[in-house]
């Protein structure tokens, strides 16, 4: 299995539990909002601590409370991309881009900064600050930060939400291309039906 | 018509300063400079913690960060000698253990200065490290970067017209100094005898009222040195990407 996520998580009052082993290609996460999704990334980014459980993603140990394992989320080597991107205001584009790629080791990396850029056609982009980004160029950016890491695994927290259709159409494509070009697997958090039953390859329902 | 010339050399001597009166201006900046120095790693640490951690406690450190600015200047210059006298207890350590006093020295009035512009400098810092997204931080972990790192290149960076926006504030405060000091390290000159304490040394002799305005006429072009930089730097501040800590400015 390539992802086995078995974890509790308490987030104030909530209890979450998610459990799911799926295999590559794309797991669409999917549930009612308030669910705990965006908290089970988070989780298997490493910048929330469950109280107990394991994930384990392509037979490496991320977190495992028996055996007090839990990588810190700089050595996950986990692209994530956030629902609110968070690039970094300061930066421009391509600083944003180079500041995965500048602290992955070599041999990790998948794809190398031309390609990247290329791959999203985001050139003209490069020197703009992300402020002055419309939201699907602010989103490609956001992904080729991600896949800059040299990652393992990708995780994806609702990347096509609040787009308009044409983008959605062209980002899914997108995502398409990073699973099929790069073999990477992904865990994508998605509320659309239509995404879901185009990119899915396995479905888990957090409820 | 007999108006001044500027290459009148009556007004050329009145517009140069004496070598008495440079040694004035020149311990002012001295005393300012190193009080900053002194206080921005403290005033950073201080505001970062009060941003960003909840600890017991907080109440109570975020009203002594802020106890100069509301205490009477003479009580803070007090407290400084009680602390620091060669039998007060600070006084004592550092004088056994390095051999130094502090007391009627230019190095105190730089402490007195630095504890009085700590307040203002601590809450501009933490106005601009308030305004930064932690989340933004959490991005660069996953990234690769570790806690030290994300800090050095995103907090930092983010937090810098805060910190810029607090070395002047806190410079003009440390220029204008004169309670705390004269209390804790008297009004020598040559040591402790900055700007304002040497004008009010010249005020207590007759017949000085042109030494007085001249020193007078000097604070007001360093104090307005200072408002025209920050100014600048709030500029440069506000041109800055949003979510750069722009309101660091509304002390």
């Amino acid at each position: 299995m390539t992802f086995e996520v078995a974890v509790t998580l308490r987030r104030g009052a909530r209890r979450i539990d998610a459990r799911f082993s799926t295999g590559a290609g794309i797991t669409a996460l999917c549930g009612p909002s308030g669910a705990g999704k965006s908290t089970v990334l988070a989780a298997m980014a490493g910048l929330v601590r469950p109280d107990s459980g394991r994930i384990v993603v392509a037979g490496t140990v991320l977190y495992d409370d028996g055996q007090r394992i839990c990588v810190p989320p700089h050595q996950r080597a986990c692209g994530m991309v956030f629902q609110d991107l968070r690039l970094f205001p300061h930066l421009t584009v391509a600083a944003n881009l180079r500041y995965g790629e500048a602290r992955a080791p070599a041999e990790r990396r998948i794809v190398d900064f031309d390609e990247t850029v290329h791959f999203l056609d985001i050139a003209g982009l490069l020197a703009r600050r992300p402020g002055t980004l419309s939201g699907g160029e602010a989103q490609r950016v956001a992904i080729g930060r991600a896949l800059l890491v040299g990652p393992r695994f990708l995780l994806l927290d609702e990347p096509l939400a609040s787009l308009d259709p044409v983008l959605r159409l062209g980002l899914m494509g997108v995502i398409e291309r990073v699973r099929d070009h790069f073999a990477l697997p992904i865990v994508l958090v998605s509320h659309a039906p239509d995404e879901v039953a185009r990119l899915a390859d396995h479905v888990v329902l957090l409820d | 018509m007999a108006l001044c010339r500027a290459d009148d050399p009556l007004v050329m001597s009145a517009l140069i300063l004496t070598p008495g009166e440079w040694a004035i201006v020149g311990l002012s900046l001295q005393v300012s400079g190193c009080a900053m120095l002194a206080a921005l790693p403290v005033a950073f640490a201080l505001a970062w913690l009060l941003a960003r951690v909840e600890f017991p406690g907080k109440v109570l450190v975020d009203a002594l960060v802020h106890l100069p600015l509301v205490l009477p200047p003479v009580v803070v210059g007090w407290v400084l000698l009680m602390a620091f006298a060669p039998t007060g207890p600070l006084g004592a350590l550092l004088e056994r253990m390095l051999g130094i006093t502090l007391l009627f020295r230019w190095t105190g009035a730089a402490l007195a200065a630095a504890v009085m512009a700590l307040p203002l400098m601590v809450r501009s810092i933490r106005l601009s490290i308030e305004a930064i997204d932690p989340r933004l931080e959490q991005a660069a972990r996953t990234l690769g970067a570790g806690w030290l790192n994300s800090f050095a290149t995103i907090t930092l960076p983010l937090a810098r017209p805060g910190v810029l926006a607090a070395l002047v504030l806190g410079f003009a405060r440390s220029l204008g100094e004169f309670g705390a000091t004269i209390t804790f390290v008297s009004n020598i000159p040559g040591q402790t005898a900055t700007l304002p304490l040497a004008i009010y040394a010249a005020l207590q002799v007759p017949g000085q009222e042109t030494a007085v305005w001249r020193l007078a006429l000097v604070s007001v072009v360093l104090s307005l040195g200072a408002l025209v930089m920050s100014e600048r730097l709030m500029a440069q501040a506000r041109g800055a990407p949003r979510g750069a800590g722009g309101t660091a400015h509304d002390v």
